[in-house]
């Protein structure tokens, strides 16, 4: 029952740290229909400038501000490289993976060129550094409900962004019937530029708070990156409640499987052989709605 | 035509090459090379004939390297039949893989090599008993009877082995562009939904297409094998199937000589550039999303579109280029040479990491090449 419960509750905030990536990764892919192999680098970026922005101004402000600018970061991206790749024609979908893979390799060398090869010291908060409850004997983080909060309340704000507001929707039109928004005087590529900055956001958020609770190093992005794109091919492509949904099962899935002796070897297989299993028995994802 | 000039300056490259690069370097960068040129053409059946984005290349030249050194191990083919060996195993788990990844195309393709990329080599990390762990699975090429004296301990021979096995899996790759196999696969890449209402499973043409690509890129590995005569997990790794993927790019996925500068390229900044430079992959890197959005065609490209009225704005952009690096090394140097003292050498310049004023010329450099690369 102890290792039951421990196991659930570590592994529900890690799958909600890995559903704060997908989030934004399957935000931009089905608005955009742009799949962004930088976004896990967008991540680690995140933790990085919170890390320097928490040894000048502390945590709290760097939660804020460290989103914001690997948001703008995203945008200038956008801006000047992704949308020139958008005039490739029919082969604009290759040619815009093949720049954001572009990225992520140059935005994993500029982190050790800047922070350096090995792990930098991000710690958690004084504030959030103790326990919150003790079951069993066994203290649970104050730190693990803070990143449950955040994931729930950006999921909340999507929610409420995408069907309870007007920018919502003329986001959701602009995309589906860009002419047409176009026409009623809406700047469509601008638009899109902000689309994907948010989605850099959000990546960006996911790390400031996931940096701490795991390690800032050089590898981070490569070590969730592919873990990202099982869960959004195993929750549907481009559906945001098969990406909460698949984020659980793995973060569930595999601290379940790291506490168990039997089959700890094999947890870092997991992701990867529940993406085989699914695209066997159900290639459109768990949640998507079509298969193409 | 300038397929067949290019071929015929490849057949001679090859043989003559040795002959010209005789020190050991040298040898050693040719056979590197030529065994690139060998996976980067498998891989562009893949990127520029199907428009496959693939992620885990790897799984199929790193497999196809852990059969061959077993085979190797077992002397039970002559030495010089060990690579077929590598391209069967290759062929074989692009069988097995094929199916599950020839599903769907472009994106979804792209996700799930990634994912199964990373499956693999994880998976060489828990049977230690085949992949050897960390220390990985050696051989000794020399082995068995030496028909005419040749026993592949002398690194001409090898070369001239792998050369043999280049020009063949060339000349065969080419022929399999002209085939009409060869030619639904463009059609799927272009058409998907016309081929399909013409009458052909895009899926089984693609599913082709990654068997084919997996046993050339088999035999690739298999020749590694034999060249460095030990084989660790890392060949399995995602970052050498993003290796692949880059330089293939790089050197031009439209042209289909454009694999193989692409291959000369990887040895030479995997060797060379590297020796130079720390942050010679974030170089690359930017050259490569410079190419994606400028110069789609890859390096085999640009002199066809290279204008003289445009040379002065492409030295510009190099100049800015130089500016830009001057500072990344400075950086370098601070953080991880701390030690070695601030100043250090940059394209036979005196930089000092902690002097404003070479901080203040590099990015003079930077902003000037800048401004006049963006003039008309």
């Amino acid at each position: 029952m102890e290792f039951f419960t421990l196991s659930l509750l570590n592994g529900l905030s890690y799958g909600l740290v890995l559903f704060m990536l997908s989030a934004g990764l399957t935000l931009v892919f089905s608005l955009l229909g742009v799949l962004n192999l930088a976004h896990a680098s967008f991540y680690m970026l995140g933790a990085y400038v919170a890390y320097s922005l928490t040894l000048v101004l502390g945590f709290w402000p760097a939660l804020l501000l460290a989103p914001l600018l690997v948001g703008l970061g995203g945008v200038a991206f956008e801006r000047y490289v992704l949308r020139r790749v958008h005039a490739h024609g029919a082969q604009r979908h290759k040619a815009e993976m093949l720049v954001t893979f572009g990225l992520a390799t140059v935005l994993g060398e500029l982190v050790q060129v800047v922070w350096g090869r090995g792990p930098v010291d991000y710690r958690i908060p004084e504030a959030l550094a103790g326990p919150l409850f003790t079951l069993w004997g066994t203290p649970f983080p104050a730190y693990r409900a803070f990143m449950v909060l955040v994931a729930l309340g950006m999921w909340l704000a999507l929610w409420l962004l995408f069907t309870r507001t007007r920018t919502g929707l003329v986001v959701q039109a602009a995309l589906t019937h860009p002419e047409a928004v176009q026409a009623l005087g809406h700047n469509v590529p601008r638009i899109c530029m902000w689309v994907f900055g948010g989605g850099a956001a959000l990546a960006g958020l996911a790390g400031v708070v996931g940096g701490n609770a795991f390690v800032t190093e050089p590898g981070m992005a490569a070590t969730v990156g592919s873990v990202v794109f099982v869960v959004v091919v195993v929750g549907g492509m481009g559906s945001l409640a098969g990406a909460l949904g698949a984020s659980l099962l793995v973060g569930v899935l595999q601290t379940f499987a790291v506490g168990l002796d039997a089959i700890s070897r094999f947890a870092p297989l997991l992701p990867y052989l529940l993406l085989v299993l699914v695209l066997v028995l159900r290639p459109q994802g768990l949640w998507g709605r079509r298969a193409d | 035509m300038r397929t067949e000039a290019a071929g015929a300056a490849f057949v001679l490259v090859l043989l003559a090459a040795p002959w010209v690069f005789s020190s050991s370097l040298g040898l050693n960068l040719l056979t590197q090379m030529a065994i690139a040129a060998i996976v980067c053409l498998s891989y562009n059946i893949l990127l520029g004939q199907g428009g496959m984005l693939s992620f885990g290349h790897a799984i199929y030249s790193g497999l196809g390297a852990f059969a061959a050194i077993h085979v190797l191990n077992a002397v039970v083919l002559p030495v010089s039949l060990v690579p077929l060996a590598g391209g069967l195993a290759g062929a074989g788990v692009a069988l097995l893989l094929g199916w599950l990844t020839a599903q769907k195309s472009a994106t979804t393709f792209a996700m799930v090599t990634l994912g199964l990329g990373e499956l693999v080599a994880a998976l060489a990390w828990l049977v230690p008993q085949v992949f050897g762990g960390e220390a990985g699975v050696s051989g000794n090429r020399v082995a068995g009877a030496a028909p005419w004296g040749i026993t592949f301990g002398p690194q001409l021979q090898v070369y001239y082995l792998v050369a043999a096995y280049t020009l063949v899996c060339t000349a065969l790759m080419y022929a399999f562009t002209l085939t009409p196999l060869g030619r639904m696969l463009n059609a799927v890449r272009d058409n998907p939904e016309r081929v399909e209402f013409v009458g052909y499973d895009a899926r089984r043409i693609r599913f082709m297409a990654v068997v084919i690509a997996g046993f050339f890129a088999g035999i690739g590995g298999g020749l590694a094998a034999l060249n460095f005569e030990t084989v660790t997990a890392e060949v399995l790794g995602s970052q050498r199937s993003g290796a692949y993927l880059l330089f293939t790019f790089l050197g031009g996925s439209g042209h289909f000589f454009g694999p193989v500068v692409g291959a000369v390229l990887m040895v030479l900044a995997n060797v060379l550039l590297s020796g130079i430079t720390k942050a010679w992959l974030l170089y690359v890197g930017l050259v490569f999303i410079a190419m994606v959005v400028w110069v789609p065609g890859g390096v085999v490209s640009l002199a066809g579109r290279l204008r003289w009225r445009s040379v002065p704005r492409y030295a510009a952009w190099v100049l800015a280029f130089a500016g830009l690096a001057a500072m990344v090394e400075m950086v370098y140097q601070l953080q991880l040479r701390a030690a070695l003292g601030p100043e250090l050498r940059f394209m036979g310049l005196a930089l000092d990491a902690t002097s404003g004023w070479s901080w203040a010329g590099a990015t003079a450099v930077l902003v000037v090449g800048a401004i006049l690369g963006m003039r008309k």
